[in-house]
């Protein structure tokens, strides 16, 4: 049986009192994409790193195609391609050296000047690391990581601080990484990036898993009915009208107070649901503004899960 | 070798199935040791070539004492000809800038951008780094060797060459220049990028002060002349003078001194040097 491309059991980070990564339990398959999702600060760099062999845990299991990141590196490091979140080059290396540099250290590599072209850098092969944009930057290192035909790439935050062409084209990449059969382990905390991009979604809060499957699985082809108003409202008197089980969640942002009321049965807002939700809202003298049925997101999960207060 | 059609370069627009998949299909497989030690030199050395402030403390600065404190008299050198006196400090403070100077401060701003972390994710291992940057190192020294040499004899420079006196020195040099690196690997492992661009350009300036470069150290009065003695840069600047000028080999204390300096920062390197 082929071995997982990522086994994470029962991992834990610490970096003095703080522990960063506390008992993550996860797999990522060969040849799909896994996005790991979570705030800033959830532990997903803690965790990418040790998987590449930069960091030693503080307990737990990790295996990377079967083998120990740190004691097996040497037979590691030639089937694994690492995108880090930045840096990573001598600011006055130009961007084709530097890229040849990397071909050079495979038997078999990417033709260089293919994959500049590729992934739209020709133009810039002559220029310095420090004089390439943000996005040039991220692409070269994105180059960098899949040169050696590797895989399982590591992709940290690929996308962070991205245009949208930019954007683009590296999830047109890591697409097409996926059809060619390369394993590719993102961290992002862009919902729209994991949903589109992977197969399994590992979403990280305060160092563990909270949740995974599908993106499809995670959001559960949840319908739910979302309305404002510019008053408060009895949550409370809107529930016991509805069936058993039925949620209401308020927010408010100044004077507008914004409503999700979600069935317990996935399928339950249907039409006799909403004429509930209306029916309710007649009889209490509330007018509900912007009033619609929608699917459930990955991002609706995300914050249901991980909470909706700001973080460091 | 790669024998893939592929689409045509106004195609990489960015839209989902490019249909390049085949370009990306594994086949992982690390290169030769030699290959990736000499492409990695290569970019050290042309990054070192490219970098002005690193090329002014290895080339200008050593030509411009040679050939200013030859034609000028303002400097007390004891006997001989000035030229035949001044060189020999001069190719030390050569060594010294390269070996320590360059190797410090490139490596500590290597470190602090994550090169070295980055550099640690590929096939190339550390073993091949150090030989790969000893390789740009010796690179770059036998080029300053070449300049300085070349303008020394056309000052006039006339050197004791026994072949004996050019083994002692080569080896001296190649001793010296473990020492620098070990030290200069030991501040950039450790210290902050900014300190160790500090540091290392203080150390060089003390050491061009003080180490018998520009004259011989024994102008200095007893005491300090004990304490210089002790410097890496004063035993290989008084080692290679007494090779050039006296067609002598080089002391048995020059070899200790720099011996001891490049295995106590060569220790002290290889426990307490940080990768990030």
């Amino acid at each position: 049986m082929e071995t997982a491309a990522v086994e994470v059991v029962d991992l834990v980070k610490r970096y003095g009192a703080k522990t960063a990564v506390t008992g993550l339990t996860f797999t990522a398959r060969r040849g799909a994409v896994t996005a790991l999702l979570g705030p800033n600060g959830a532990g997903k760099t803690s965790t990418i790193e040790i998987c590449e062999g930069f960091r030693h845990s503080d307990g737990g299991h990790v295996r990377v195609l079967g083998l120990d990141p740190r004691a097996d590196s040497g037979a590691l490091k030639p089937r694994v391609g690492v995108m880090p979140q930045s840096g990573g080059v001598p600011t006055g290396a130009r961007a084709g050296e530097w890229l040849r540099l990397m071909a050079s250290f495979h038997a078999r590599p990417i033709d260089p000047e293919l994959l500049l072209t590729r992934l739209g850098l020709t133009s810039a092969a002559n220029t310095p690391f420090r004089r390439l944009s943000g996005g040039q930057q991220q692409r070269l290192s994105l180059a960098c990581a899949v040169i050696g035909r590797p895989e399982l790439v590591f992709l940290d935050e690929p996308t962070a601080g991205l245009d949208p062409q930019a954007r683009m084209a590296t999830w047109d990449l890591v697409t097409t990484l996926r059809e060619a059969g390369v394993a590719v382990i993102l961290s992002t905390h862009h919902m729209e990036e994991a949903e589109r991009l992977s197969d399994h979604v590992i979403i990280i809060d305060r160092g563990a898993v909270v949740a995974e499957g599908t993106p499809e699985a995670l959001t559960g082809g949840h319908r739910e009915v979302c309305f404002s108003t510019h008053a408060r409202l009895d949550t409370g008197s809107l529930r016991s009208a509805l069936p058993p089980g039925t949620t209401v969640t308020s927010t408010h942002n100044g004077d507008r107070h914004d409503h999700v009321v979600r069935p317990e049965d996935p399928e339950g807002a249907g039409p006799e649901f909403l004429a509930a939700v209306t029916a309710w809202c007649a009889s209490s003298g509330v007018l509900a503004e912007d009033l619609r049925v929608r699917r459930r997101t990955l991002e609706d999960v995300f914050l249901e899960l991980t909470g909706r207060e700001l973080r460091d | 070798m790669t024998e893939h059609t592929t689409t045509s370069s106004t195609a990489d627009s960015g839209t989902p199935g490019t249909g390049d998949a085949a370009l990306f299909r594994p086949d992982p497989g690390a290169a030769p040791l030699w290959r990736m030690v000499l492409a990695q030199a290569g970019m050290e050395l042309r990054i070192m070539l490219r970098h002005g402030e690193q090329l002014l403390l290895t080339m200008v600065i050593p030509v411009l004492l040679l050939i200013g404190f030859t034609v000028t008299p303002v400097l007390d050198m004891g006997e001989g000809a000035r030229v035949d006196v001044l060189t020999p400090g001069v190719l030390a403070l050569a060594v010294m800038s390269t070996a320590f100077t360059g190797l410090a401060i490139g490596t500590g701003f290597e470190r602090r951008y994550g090169v070295l972390k980055r550099l640690g994710a590929t096939p190339l291992s550390r073993f091949g780094l150090l030989a790969a940057k000893t390789l740009a190192v010796l690179a770059i020294q036998a080029i300053q060797a070449v300049v300085l040499c070349t303008v020394a004899l056309a000052l006039g420079w006339s050197p004791a060459l026994t072949s004996a006196a050019v083994a002692g020195a080569l080896a001296l040099v190649l001793m010296a220049t473990a020492a620098f690196s070990s030290l200069a690997l030991l501040m950039a492992g450790t210290l902050r990028a900014e300190a160790t661009l500090a540091g290392a350009n203080l150390v060089y300036v003390l050491m061009l002060g003080l180490g018998g470069v520009l004259f011989p150290t024994s102008t200095f009065p007893g005491p300090m002349e004990q304490v210089v003695a002790a410097l890496p840069i004063t035993a290989l600047s008084s080692g290679l003078r007494s090779t050039l000028v006296e067609g002598s080999l080089p002391s048995l204390g020059a070899f200790v001194v720099l011996a001891v300096w490049a295995t106590v920062c060569a220790l002290l390197a290889a426990r307490l040097f940080r990768w990030e």
